[in-house]
């Protein structure tokens, strides 16, 4: 049966085209892969090439002729023994299989509508982290979450830890102390400074079955490392149609040291958060920090872990428990009040609840949220305490544009709306490069000064 | 070191040429309906098809052990084909249809099968090199003796991750043969206007890394080349790179107006350098096949490729609500 060859599509935007010039004629063989004509795109001159066999039996439509619409019939190629005349019989398989094609679309019902301002308080979790009467005792941000990343080596044997000076160096803020010792070369692994490589590596052998800890020196430097992060480990399940795993956790100090300067000082939170197929984790207290690890380090999904390096060395009371774990994605209430919510989450919460006891003297009652994980986020938790409060104010290290504030106002102004009696605040980093100078670089960080501003501010005080 | 090549006398069943034919026929006849339909508008976005280079998948194949795994680039559709997943799925995923290997989510450039040890189809250039790596580190740490193949092309050679790679992988002595594609030009850039040191497999020596170049369009040379390459990752020396010369008939994807080589030269490789039909000349010259077998093959493979292209036009969308799953686990 002879077939109709139809003017292509050769680019994803082309509808139509100009049939520059015919390469064959009426009468010649062809065979798959011969070029037939040159095609011009909006973009560029193609060839096009056959992919049956067979023989030219008529060329319908002439060279030069321009605006020719992608799926018009252009020849007609005939089989071994046919003639033209069998040309009115021509059917275009391609044509019939178009048709087939489904072309239902509809797109709106995919779209979730927004949500009206909510009427009723969500439910939210309000259990405790530990039981009452547990015992507690005082440990540094860094020894929890060297006992967090033990106790998991030790549960499971494809748990290791890689990243820049994890081994003998003790970890370049002896955050790995002693991991080298306990659990061998084998799961302690020195890497060069490479970090896309050894992140890329690392998602490799999470793919193979493995659960690495890539350990960032800083966050700094898995900016070298983010293609890796988002389009292999973050991306790859969905891409798979739920095939692939990337059960990993990239964690590391993020944000401010202390005078640093610009390349060594950012708050990343903002960045991670935005990106699905990720959780992202900012714990404050030692003892979020290992409940949340350990969490982190179960997940099956790729989580990046922001640490801080101020907070390495400040004690929290932790719970002495054989398992201890905190859920991803649960907000912690600090301070219970009346008055206003501040949110915060990572080194910031020291300026929320430094901000609360001052307002307190002032008559003003804060209620205190620490996110702990920002994706995904606890949103229910703000807007339950919001409902009470009717104002918030969110205090974070990055930048305003695009901050975690900025996407709690949105999350507020949609789902609470009429429960707010003044606009939201962000407390953020000024919108600066880190500078070096001691007086710029405190100038440029969030204090506890402006927070305690800002909830002046919406609470018309 | 001269570029390997197969014996003029190859010892070589007439069953293993058979299949040689057979896979790499499927490779070309599947691209050349791929490249159909997406004329036709039935697949869409980016395309790169594997035409001319059959002969370095299908030669590699035949030197991988069950177990063993593979990760490619986003020319993808022959590594797929020919480490045994099914035709109907690839082009179904290619269609963006709910039967495709990722459901439709995936694409040309992405799909996977954990059955068949393949970790994908990855669209950004090089990526998939310390992927690779670190699929051979988690075989290793198990303890297994499985290799992983990581294919990448000339272009992505010239990237930086694949430097960091190869230092960690001959660092850690990890199990990984890096297969370099070499089809001379990435995108439109030929490798003499990339780089002023075009055999990129003696990069390799800068870490100590063994290696080779093979005649990419001679299929028993590639197997041989990586038969040597298996044995020397299984037997723990470490990696190992084979840079397989070979050449790209279609442009780099669909929309490849092709202006930066001549149609003279596309030609001159087709007609004396094709991979396919040399296989071919081998059947015929050594009395294992005759003319009609050949076709009678030919028409087997015609059907299994029309096969899945009616299955890929015929597939449903995923449902609307799959845009939500799959996101995380």
């Amino acid at each position: 049966m002879a077939t109709e060859i139809l003017m292509p599509a050769l680019s994803p935007t082309m509808e139509e085209g100009t049939l520059a010039k015919w390469l064959v004629k009426e009468g010649d063989t062809v065979s798959s892969g011969d070029i037939l004509a040159e095609i011009e795109t909006d973009k560029a001159t193609m060839e096009f090439e056959a992919v049956d066999e067979g023989v030219v039996g008529k060329l319908l439509i002439a060279e030069g002729t321009e605006g020719v619409k992608v799926n018009t019939p252009i020849a007609v190629l005939l089989d071994e023994g046919e003639s033209a005349d069998d040309i009115a019989s021509a059917t275009s398989a391609a044509a019939a299989l178009s048709s087939a094609a489904p072309v239902e679309k509809a797109a709106t019902e995919a779209a979730e509508a927004p949500a009206p301002a909510a009427p009723k308080a969500p439910e939210v979790d309000l259990s405790p982290d530990w039981p009452e009467g547990t015992p507690m005792k005082a440990q540094t941000v860094r020894e929890a979450l060297r006992d967090a990343m033990a106790e998991e080596m030790r549960a499971d044997d494809r748990v290791y830890l890689m990243g820049e000076e994890v081994a003998e160096y003790q970890g370049a803020y002896k955050v790995s102390q002693g991991l080298l010792d306990e659990f061998g070369a084998k799961r302690v692994i020195d890497t060069p400074i490479t970090e896309h490589g050894f992140a890329g590596i690392a998602v490799g052998a999470a793919f193979g079955g493995l659960k690495p800890i890539v350990e960032f020196m800083t966050f700094n430097f898995a900016m070298q490392a983010i293609d890796q992060i988002i389009n292999s480990a973050a991306k790859t399940r969905y891409m798979s149609g739920g095939q692939m795993d990337s059960p990993m956790v990239f964690r590391g100090p993020n944000g401010a040291a202390a005078r640093v300067g610009a390349q060594h000082s950012q708050d990343y939170a903002a960045w991670y958060m935005q990106i699905p197929g990720l959780k992202v984790v900012m714990p404050y207290s030692a003892a979020d920090a290992k409940g949340l690890l350990k969490s982190a380090i179960r997940d099956p999904n790729p989580v990046i872990f922001l640490e801080n390096e101020l907070l390495y060395g400040h004690s929290f009371d932790v719970p002495v428990l054989e398992d201890f774990t905190i859920p991803l994605g649960k907000a912690k209430i600090w301070r219970e009040g009346k008055d206003v919510t501040i949110v915060s989450f990572g080194t910031s919460m020291q300026f929320a609840l430094e901000a609360a006891e001052k307002l307190a003297e002032d008559g003003i009652d804060a209620e205190v949220i620490d996110l702990r994980t920002l994706r995904p986020m606890d949103t229910d938790s703000i807007i339950r305490s919001v409902m009470k409060t009717n104002r918030c104010v969110t205090v974070e290290e990055g930048w305003p544009q695009g901050s975690v504030g900025s996407y709690i106002s949105s999350v507020l102004m949609q789902q609470a709306f009429d429960y707010l009696d003044a606009p939201v605040i962000n407390c953020t980093g000024k919108d600066v490069p880190m500078p070096y100078a001691a007086n710029l670089e405190k100038l440029a960080l969030v204090t506890t000064d402006e927070v305690i501003e800002a909830v002046k501010q919406v609470t018309y005080r | 070191m001269a570029t390997r090549k197969s014996s003029a006398k190859p010892n070589v069943s007439a069953e293993e040429l058979l299949s040689f034919y057979r896979e790499m026929l499927l490779i070309r006849r599947f691209e050349e309906k791929a490249g159909q339909l997406y004329g036709m508008g039935l697949i869409g976005g980016f395309c790169h098809l594997y035409i001319g280079q059959e002969a370095v998948v299908v030669g590699l194949e035949a030197a991988a052990e069950e177990g063993d795994k593979r990760v490619t680039s986003y020319r993808d559709h022959g590594h797929m084909l020919a480490c045994g997943m099914d035709p109907k799925g690839v082009m179904a995923e290619l269609t963006g249809r709910e039967s495709g290997y990722s459901k439709g989510k995936g694409g040309s450039m992405h799909m996977f099968s954990k059955e068949k040890h393949f970790y994908g189809g990855h669209g950004i250039v090089g990526a998939q090199v310390p992927i690779g790596a670190g699929l051979a580190f988690s075989d290793k740490y198990k303890g297994n003796d499985r290799v992983t193949f990581v294919y990448f092309g000339d272009g992505a050679a010239n990237q930086g991750q694949v430097a960091e790679t190869y230092n960690m992988a001959q660092l850690w002595d990890l199990p990984v043969v890096f297969v370099i594609e070499n089809n001379q030009y990435a995108m439109g850039t030929s490798v003499q206007r990339a780089t002023k040191s075009p055999d990129f497999w003696e990069r390799g020596a800068a870490y100590g890394i063994a290696g080779e170049m093979v005649d990419g369009m001679d299929v028993l040379a590639v197997k041989e080349a990586g038969e040597k390459a298996v044995a020397h990752c299984r037997a723990g020396k470490g990696p190992y790179i084979l840079e397989v010369k070979t050449y790209r008939y279609r442009g780099h994807s669909m929309s490849d107006p092709a202006k930066y080589r001549t149609r003279e030269e596309v030609q001159k490789m087709r007609e004396e350098r094709d991979a396919i039909e040399h296989v071919r000349q081998l059947l015929l010259t050594g009395g294992h096949a005759s003319e009609d077998d050949l076709k009678s093959i030919d028409k087997e493979i015609k059907d299994v490729v029309n096969a899945a292209a009616d299955f890929a036009k015929e597939s449903p969308e995923p449902a609307l609500s799959e845009l939500w799953t799959d996101i995380y686990a």
